[in-house]
């Protein structure tokens, strides 16, 4: 069960409390780590999450085949070593690597495109779970089936591992413009949202509530591509509510400055001065991959549905 | 009313005070303290909230308010923001240290063991209050002056030392308004 009620009626795992971890994290940046000391170089940088995994997006698409969740070891070493929460990977459908995290006592659990998909009909169930997930999403509908099915929060998808931010910013553009298109419909027609919320195959419900506060019901971050700190106040000042960023920090010349200087300009999105001043002197960014030049079946973004 | 708004759970002061009739101001730089009857130190993440104050040269800023006897609130983290002592700070971390208590961070557990209860509010004749604990720290240890104000699973929760209120929970999220309306009580 989600929700245990007690005697006292204290209540674990309710939607609220779900949400309520992800809203804690706003304003935030979120840093994928691989050993104990990058996490401890991520809290020291001011992260707000680190998410716990076996190989950042760019190594797992350099090597290739299958990806899956991390070793359980890694994941309570990652824990042991930080104060701040962790979140770490499920694949796509995966129920059973969400069970063995939520027993790991994981903050948040990412059901993430970036392992490999292992249903290719169902994502998991999340209401079931105590622990709260956060799900990718490339546009509206996607972001409300992934909510329907018990999403607590969700970050634009982008296309990760490549240092590329164009598809973090074509994603989160289309989630927020779609957001504005449903809000005037409603507002123009409000029997209009039936049939939008067909369109968009997403439950009429949650629409509704959409169209009503102009803003998802949970929290938003971006994802996938993000590199620098510009990068990051770019996503901040297209609507985003925090950023993950992935290979971006550990494939830089200079990790701790340059996880530092990002999450300044996330927190000081909205002045250049101060994103100016956390963009001196970083060393080298990761090197990337232009997402042009990727062929369509290494495209992250494009697994789930 | 001020809302510390470097990172964390910000929006929601603001939309509670707000209904509750009161004007908002993001505090981000140390100028927008300037004027201020109250100040809100929202949730968030407190070693990331430390690491912000200092990085923008809020600290001493805020120091100098609420010494001057600028009435704060502190919710989550920001009740770790304000505490004398941190029993288990992030490597680094520091706090304001003007409520003289201890506070050990995540003291109920990860996020499964996060929660929304219903605890008695204000001594004999408590209110109720529905409240959240994400990820929640308690008071360890209470100073001289400092008034405990609520429990919660047997442990500190909620106080008061003059007109600084420090509490683990998160009235905001479940948009309960006893606490903020104590907070604007205080603005004379």
């Amino acid at each position: 069960m989600t929700e245990t009620l007690t005697s006292d009626r204290t209540l674990t795992g309710s939607p609220l409390v779900k949400r309520g971890l992800a809203d804690m994290l706003k304003g935030g940046v979120i840093m994928d780590v691989v050993t104990p000391e990058q996490a401890r170089i991520a809290e020291d940088a001011g992260a707000v999450a680190v998410m716990a995994l076996e190989r950042v997006p760019a190594d797992i698409r350099a090597q290739g085949g299958v990806a899956r969740m991390s070793d359980p070891d890694l994941i309570d070493g990652i824990v042991e070593a930080v104060s701040i929460p962790v979140m770490a990977k499920a694949r796509i459908g995966h129920f059973v690597e969400a069970q063995v995290l939520q027993a790991l006592k994981v903050d948040y659990i990412d059901e993430s495109e970036v392992l490999s998909p292992a249903d290719y009909v169902n994502h998991i169930d999340k209401q079931k779970f105590t622990v709260p997930f956060v799900c990718g999403a490339t546009n509206l509908g996607e972001a409300l089936r992934r909510i329907a099915e018990g999403a607590a929060m969700i970050r634009s998808k982008g296309e990760a591992g490549t240092g590329d931010v164009s598809e973090a910013t074509k994603h989160i553009r289309t989630i927020r413009g779609e957001i504005a298109q449903i809000q005037a419909a409603y507002a123009a027609d409000p029997d209009s949202l039936y049939v939008k919320a067909k369109e968009l195959a997403a439950p009429y419900d949650i629409v509704l509530e959409v169209a009503r506060t102009g803003k998802l019901p949970v929290v938003l971050f971006t994802a996938g591509g993000v590199a620098t700190p510009a990068d990051a106040a770019m996503m901040m000042q297209l609507g985003a509510d925090g950023v993950f960023v992935g290979s971006g920090i550990f494939k830089s010349g200079n990790p701790s400055q340059r996880a530092a200087a990002i999450v300044k300009a996330t927190a000081y999105y909205d002045d250049p001065a101060a994103v100016a001043d956390a963009s001196r002197g970083l060393g080298e960014a990761m090197v990337g991959i232009n997402v042009g030049d990727l062929p369509a079946p290494h495209r992250l973004s494009e697994r789930g549905w | 009313m001020g809302v510390l708004g470097l990172q964390g759970g910000v929006a929601e002061h603001v939309r509670l005070l707000e209904s509750l009739g009161a004007g908002t101001r993001l505090v981000k730089r140390p100028e927008d303290l300037t004027g201020l009857d109250a100040l809100v130190l929202p949730g968030g993440e407190s070693s990331t909230i430390d690491r912000l104050t200092r990085l923008f040269g809020l600290r001493e800023p805020l120091l100098e308010a609420i010494g001057s006897g600028l009435p704060v609130l502190g919710t989550c983290a920001g009740l770790i923001l304000l505490a004398a002592e941190i029993e288990d700070p992030a490597p680094g971390q520091r706090s304001l240290g003007v409520l003289d208590v201890a506070v050990a961070r995540n003291a109920f557990g990860s996020q499964v063991a996060s929660a929304e209860a219903t605890l008695a509010w204000g001594g004999e004749e408590a209110d109720a209050v529905r409240a959240a604990f994400i990820r929640a720290p308690a008071v360890t240890r209470v100073g001289h002056g400092v008034e405990v104000l609520a429990r919660h699973e047997e442990r500190v929760v909620a106080v008061r030392s003059g007109s600084t209120l420090g509490i683990s929970f998160h009235p905001e999220l479940t948009g309960e308004p006893s606490v903020h309306a104590e907070l604007l009580g205080m603005v004379g």
